[in-house]
C-alpha cells in the first residue's frame, strides 16, 4: 500500500480531510481529498454525519404526520419538501384542491425558492472569499422570512402544507407585503451582479471550473439548476407541472457550458424567473376553500405512488408503497441533493483546492437533504 | 517648516536632562529601554485600534453596527479580546516541532517592530533616521513570510502547511513588485532615508508632482502590499473557507493574538510607507503654485502628527474597502497578476519614471 | 499590437469590475446609518413585533373564569408526530345527570420534543389548544420544559360537548 502511494518522482499523495467540521462544507459533510500539490486528484464524500433515518420514521407517521419531517430534510426548501407530499396524497387519494390552494403553493415555492437562492448566494461569496455578500443576502432573505413568518407562523420549517391544501389562510398583508418585497427586490438584484457576477476576481474564479457535460448531469442525475446549466431539461415545473405551474409564463433555464460560472448565472437568472411567476400570480389570487374536505384519517389505497417536485436544489422524488393503511408501508425521498453531490469527485479532478470550494458552492448543497 | 509641532523639542529636552544626571552610555541604554517600552505599547495599542477600526469598518460595509456592547461604541472590545487571549491556557500541539512552533509568532510580530523604527510619523517622531531606510524597511518586511512558513510548517497540520506554502509563493513574488513600485519613487525622491523623502515632498506630495507613473506606483504598490501583508482578497495563507484558518489553524492564545495583530501592524507599516513616499507623510497639503501661499499657509497650521497619521488612516481603509468587497483569489491567479500584469507594468512604469526625472518634467 | 491592446483592455475592463463592486459596498459604507439591518436584540424586546401567527409553544386557553374547553379526547395526542402530548384522564359523576363523564385530569405538554408543527392544534375539536407567541424559552433543566397545560383548578367549560 504504502509503495503505491509514492509516485515515480518520489513525491506521495496527500490526504486531507475536509469536514466533517469545515467552514466550506456547509454542514457536516466529510470529503477525504486526495492532493497533489494543490491539485486535486480524488474527491471521496464520506456522509451520513446528520443522517436522522427520516425514511424510517415516515413509516410511523400518518400523512399529516410526515409533511413535518420533510422540512428537515433541505431545510431551504421546506415549503417544497412539503407540497411534494401533500400532493403525493392527494393524486393518490384524486382530491382536487382548490385554485387558491394551488395558486397559494406556488407563490409560496416561489417565494421560498427565491430565500434559498438568495442565502445561496450569499454563502457563495463567503465561500470565494467575500464575505460582504453573505450579510447582503441575509437582509434580502429577511423580508421573505417575515412574509413565511406572518402567513405560516414559521420562519424556516414551515409545515405548512397539509395533504388537501394549506393549514391558514394568507394573512391580510400577504398580497401587500409581497409586493413590497418584488419591489424592493428588483432593486437590489442587480446588486447582486455588480458585486459578484461581474467581478473579475469572481469570473475569472469560476469560469471553467467544474465543467459538466450534459450526458454527464444526465447520467449523474444533476437535477435543479445545476443540471440545467449544463443544459439538461429537467425542471419539473415545465415537465410536469403542478399546482399553478401550467398557469404561468415563465422560461426554463437553460444555459449550456455548464461550468461554475453557468451554474452561478442560472440561479441568478431563475431568481428573475421566480420574481415574474410571483409578479403573475400575486394580484390574482382566487377565492376558494383552503382545505379540501378530508377525511380525518388519511389511508391511501394499496399501491404505490410517486410524486415529484422542483425544489431550489433540482427534482424531489417521493416515492411511497402503501398497503392500505394509515402509515405508509415504505417511503423513499429521492433528494436532488444526493444526486447533485454525486458529480462532485467526477467535476473537480484535476482543480485545486479553491476550485473545490467554489464548485461545491455552486453545487448548492444542503448536507441534511444529502442525509435525510 | 512650521517649528512648535516638532517632536525633536521634546525629545531633545529629555536627551539633555538625562546627559545631565548619567554617563553616555547609560543615557544611551536607559533611551533604549524607553524607546523600546513606548513601541511595544505604540504596537499594542495600535493594534488593539485597528482590530477595532476593521471590526466597525466591516460591519458598516455589510449593514451591521459591529461591536458595540463594551464601553462606549464597543470600544473596549478590542481590549476584552485581547484579555481573553492573554488568559488563555498555551497549546502546543503534541506532534508539532516544538521550538518552531513556538519560534514563529515572535519572528511574525518582529518584523512590524523593525520596520516601525525607522517610520517618521511627525516631525522628530522617528526612532532611527537611517539614510538606507527604504532599504532596511524592504529587506526586513520580507521576514515575516518566514515566520509563517515556521508557523505552517511546525505545526504539522496539513492545512497549515499548504497556508505557509501559499504564503512563501506569494510574498516571494510580490516583494519584487513592492520593492520596484517603492524604487520608482525614490528615482524622484532621490534619497533612501525616509525623513529625506519625507522633506522632499514639502512643496507637493510625490502623487501630484510624479504625474501619472506616481499614480501608477500608487495602485501596484497598494496592491502588492496588500497581498504581502496576506491580507484579503490575496488572505490566501488563511482562507477560511478553503484551509479553515491556513497557517494558523493550530495556534490558539496570546500565540494566534501575535499572529492576528502582526497582520494589523504590518497593514500599519505597509499604509505609512505608501504615506511616506506617494503622500508626503506627515507634510500637510500644498499647492505647488505661486497664488496658493495662503491656502499652504493654512494647511501649515494643522499639526503634522493629524497629517500623518490621518493618510496611514485613509490608506488603511483602502485595503480595508479592498478586502470587504472581492472575493479571493485563487493561487495561481495571484502568481499570474504578480508576473503577468504587476511586475510588467513595474518595470515598465520604472522606466516612465526614470525618463521624467531625466527630462526634469516634475513640479 | 493588438494583443497589447487587449492586455491592456481588460486590465481597464478588470479595474472597472472592481470599482463597481467597491462603489456597492462604498455606498452602504457612507449610508451605514440608514441602512443599517441588524437589530439590538435583548434590548428591543419592547418594540419587537411578533407576528400573531408565530409559533412560540402550544398553550391552553383559560377563559377569565379560568376554564378551558379541552374534554380530554386525546386527538391531540394522536395527532402529534413526536410523543410530545400526554392527556391523563379523570373520570367523575356529574351530579346533575347521574352519569359518569370524562374530564382531563393533566394535559402533559413534553416542550424539549415539540416541532412546533401545529398539528395537536388543528387536530382539536373543541379549540381547546393554541400556539403563544412567546420565543425566550430557554430554561436551564430540561425538567422545566415538561408542562401541564390545564391550569391548577381549572374545569372544562359548560358548553363543550362530550
Ligand atoms: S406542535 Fe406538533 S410536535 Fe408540538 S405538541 Fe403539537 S403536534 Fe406535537
Ligand atoms: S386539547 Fe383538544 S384534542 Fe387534546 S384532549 Fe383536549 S379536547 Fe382533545
Amino acid at each position: 500500500m504504502q509503495a503505491e502511494l509514492i509516485s515515480k518522482d518520489g513525491t506521495q499523495e496527500y490526504f486531507v480531510n475536509m469536514g466533517p467540521q469545515h467552514p466550506s462544507t456547509h454542514g457536516v459533510l466529510r470529503l477525504v481529498l486526495t492532493l497533489d500539490g494543490e491539485i486535486i486528484q480524488r474527491v471521496e464524500p464520506h456522509i451520513g454525519y446528520v443522517h436522522r433515518s427520516i425514511e424510517k420514521m415516515a413509516e410511523f407517521d400518518t400523512y399529516k404526520q410526515i409533511i413535518h419531517l420533510t422540512d428537515r430534510m433541505d431545510y431551504l426548501s421546506a415549503h417544497m419538501n412539503n407540497e411534494a407530499v401533500a400532493l403525493l396524497v392527494e393524486n393518490a387519494l384524486q382530491i382536487e384542491v382548490s385554485d387558491r390552494v394551488k395558486v397559494i403553493r406556488t407563490i409560496m415555492s416561489e417565494l421560498t425558492r427565491l430565500a434559498s437562492h438568495q442565502l445561496w448566494w450569499g454563502v457563495m461569496g463567503m465561500d470565494m472569499g467575500a464575505i460582504t455578500t453573505f450579510l447582503y443576502a441575509f437582509r434580502d432573505r429577511e423580508m421573505i422570512n417575515d412574509i413565511m413568518e406572518e402567513t405560516t407562523g414559521a420562519r424556516l420549517t414551515m409545515n405548512y402544507n397539509t395533504p388537501g391544501g394549506v393549514m391558514f389562510d394568507l394573512h391580510p398583508s400577504f398580497q401587500k407585503q409581497v409586493k413590497e418585497f418584488i419591489k424592493i427586490f428588483k432593486t437590489k438584484l442587480p446588486e447582486y451582479d455588480e458585486l459578484l457576477s461581474g467581478n473579475i476576481i469572481f469570473t475569472e474564479r469560476t469560469k471553467g471550473i467544474g465543467k459538466l457535460s450534459l450526458a454527464d448531469a444526465i447520467s449523474f442525475g444533476v437535477t435543479g439548476p445545476s443540471g440545467r446549466a449544463s443544459g439538461f431539461a429537467c425542471d419539473v415545473r415545465k415537465t410536469n407541472p403542478y399546482s399553478a405551474y401550467d398557469r404561468v409564463n415563465f422560461n426554463e433555464i437553460l444555459l449550456v457550458e455548464g461550468d461554475a460560472y453557468a451554474r452561478y448565472k442560472a440561479r441568478i437568472f431563475e431568481m428573475w424567473e421566480s420574481i415574474s411567476i410571483i409578479d403573475q400570480l400575486i394580484d390574482n389570487i382566487p377565492e376558494g376553500a383552503i382545505m379540501a374536505p378530508m377525511k380525518a384519517i388519511v389511508k391511501l389505497p394499496k399501491g404505490e405512488f410517486y410524486q415529484r417536485v422542483e425544489t431550489a436544489r433540482g427534482e424531489l422524488g417521493v416515492f411511497v408503497v402503501s398497503d392500505g393503511n394509515k402509515t405508509p408501508y415504505r417511503v423513499k425521498f429521492r433528494s436532488p441533493g444526493f444526486s447533485n453531490l454525486s458529480v462532485l469527485d467526477h467535476i473537480s479532478r484535476g482543480h485545486k483546492i479553491a476550485d473545490l470550494v467554489a464548485i461545491m458552492s455552486t453545487l448548492d448543497l444542503v448536507i441534511p437533504d444529502i442525509d435525510r | 517648516m512650521n517649528a512648535i509641532y516638532d517632536f525633536s523639542i521634546l525629545t531633545g529636552g529629555i536627551h539633555e536632562w538625562l546627559s545631565g544626571l548619567m554617563s553616555p552610555t547609560a543615557v544611551m541604554i536607559t533611551e533604549m529601554v524607553i524607546i523600546g517600552t513606548l513601541l511595544i505599547v505604540f504596537v499594542a495599542l495600535m493594534g488593539l485600534v485597528l482590530v477595532l477600526a476593521e471590526r466597525k469598518v466591516a460591519a458598516f460595509f455589510q449593514l451591521r453596527l459591529g461591536p458595540n456592547r463594551v464601553g462606549p461604541w464597543g470600544s473596549l472590545q478590542t481590549l476584552a479580546d485581547f484579555l481573553k487571549l492573554l488568559t488563555k491556557e498555551l497549546i502546543t500541539t503534541k506532534s508539532a516541532d516544538k521550538f518552531l512552533y513556538n519560534l514563529a509568532p515572535f519572528i511574525v510580530m518582529l518584523t512590524p517592530f523593525l520596520a516601525l523604527g525607522v517610520i517618521p510619523f511627525a516631525p522628530g517622531l522617528q526612532i532611527m533616521d537611517m539614510n538606507i531606510g527604504v532599504f532596511f524597511i524592504t529587506a526586513v518586511s520580507s521576514m515575516g513570510v518566514l515566520g509563517i512558513l515556521i508557523g505552517g510548517w511546525a505545526s504539522n497540520n496539513k492545512y497549515s502547511l499548504i497556508g505557509g506554502m501559499r504564503s512563501a509563493a506569494m510574498v516571494v513574488s510580490y516583494e519584487l513588485s513592492v520593492t520596484l513600485a517603492i524604487m520608482t519613487m525614490v528615482i524622484m525622491t532621490e534619497s533612501l532615508s525616509l525623513s529625506e523623502i519625507v522633506a522632499s515632498q514639502s512643496d507637493g506630495w510625490w502623487i501630484i508632482k510624479g504625474h501619472i507613473p506616481a499614480l501608477i506606483a500608487f495602485l501596484l504598490y497598494l496592491t502588492a502590499s496588500t497581498a504581502e501583508t496576506n491580507r484579503g482578497p490575496f488572505d490566501l495563507a488563511e482562507a477560511e473557507s478553503e484551509l479553515t484558518a491556513g497557517f494558523h489553524t493550530e495556534y490558539g492564545g496570546i500565540k494566534f493574538a501575535f499572529f492576528f495583530l502582526s497582520e494589523f501592524v504590518n497593514m500599519l507599516v505597509v499604509a505609512s510607507i505608501a504615506t511616506i513616499l506617494f503622500f508626503g507623510g506627515w507634510m500637510p497639503f500644498h499647492l505647488p503654485f505661486e497664488w496658493a501661499v495662503g491656502f499652504n499657509h493654512i494647511m501649515d497650521f494643522i499639526p503634522g502628527i493629524v497629517w500623518g497619521f490621518g493618510k496611514v488612516t485613509f490608506v488603511i481603509f483602502l485595503m480595508m474597502w479592498f478586502r470587504w468587497t472581492f472575493p479571493r483569489l485563487r493561487i495561481d491567479q495571484i502568481l499570474n497578476l504578480e508576473w503577468k500584469y504587476l511586475l510588467p507594468m513595474n518595470l515598465v512604469n520604472f522606466l516612465l519614471m526614470a525618463l521624467i526625472a531625466l527630462s526634469g518634467f516634475y513640479l | 499590437m493588438s494583443t497589447i491592446i487587449a492586455y491592456f483592455k481588460g486590465i481597464g475592463q478588470g479595474l472597472n469590475t472592481l470599482w463597481t463592486g467597491m462603489k456597492v459596498t462604498g455606498y452602504y459604507f457612507f449610508h451605514a446609518r440608514k441602512e443599517i439591518i441588524t437589530m439590538q436584540y435583548p434590548d428591543n424586546r419592547d418594540t419587537l413585533k411578533i407576528p400573531e401567527r408565530f409559533r412560540g409553544r402550544v398553550v391552553m386557553l383559560h377563559d377569565q373564569n379560568n376554564e378551558h374547553a379541552c374534554n380530554g379526547c386525546t386527538m391531540c395526542e394522536m395527532a402529534c408526530p413526536n410523543g410530545s402530548i400526554k392527556i391523563i384522564t379523570d373520570k367523575i359523576l356529574n351530579p346533575e345527570t347521574g352519569k359518569v363523564v370524562r374530564i382531563i385530569d393533566k394535559h402533559i405538554y413534553h416542550f424539549s420534543m415539540c416541532t412546533l408543527c401545529n398539528l395537536c392544534v388543528q387536530a382539536c375539536p373543541s379549540n381547546a389548544l393554541a400556539m403563544d407567541n412567546s420565543y425566550e424559552n430557554s430554561v436551564y433543566d430540561r425538567s422545566e420544559l415538561t408542562f401541564v397545560l390545564n391550569q391548577p383548578g381549572s374545569k372544562i367549560r359548560d358548553n363543550v360537548k362530550d
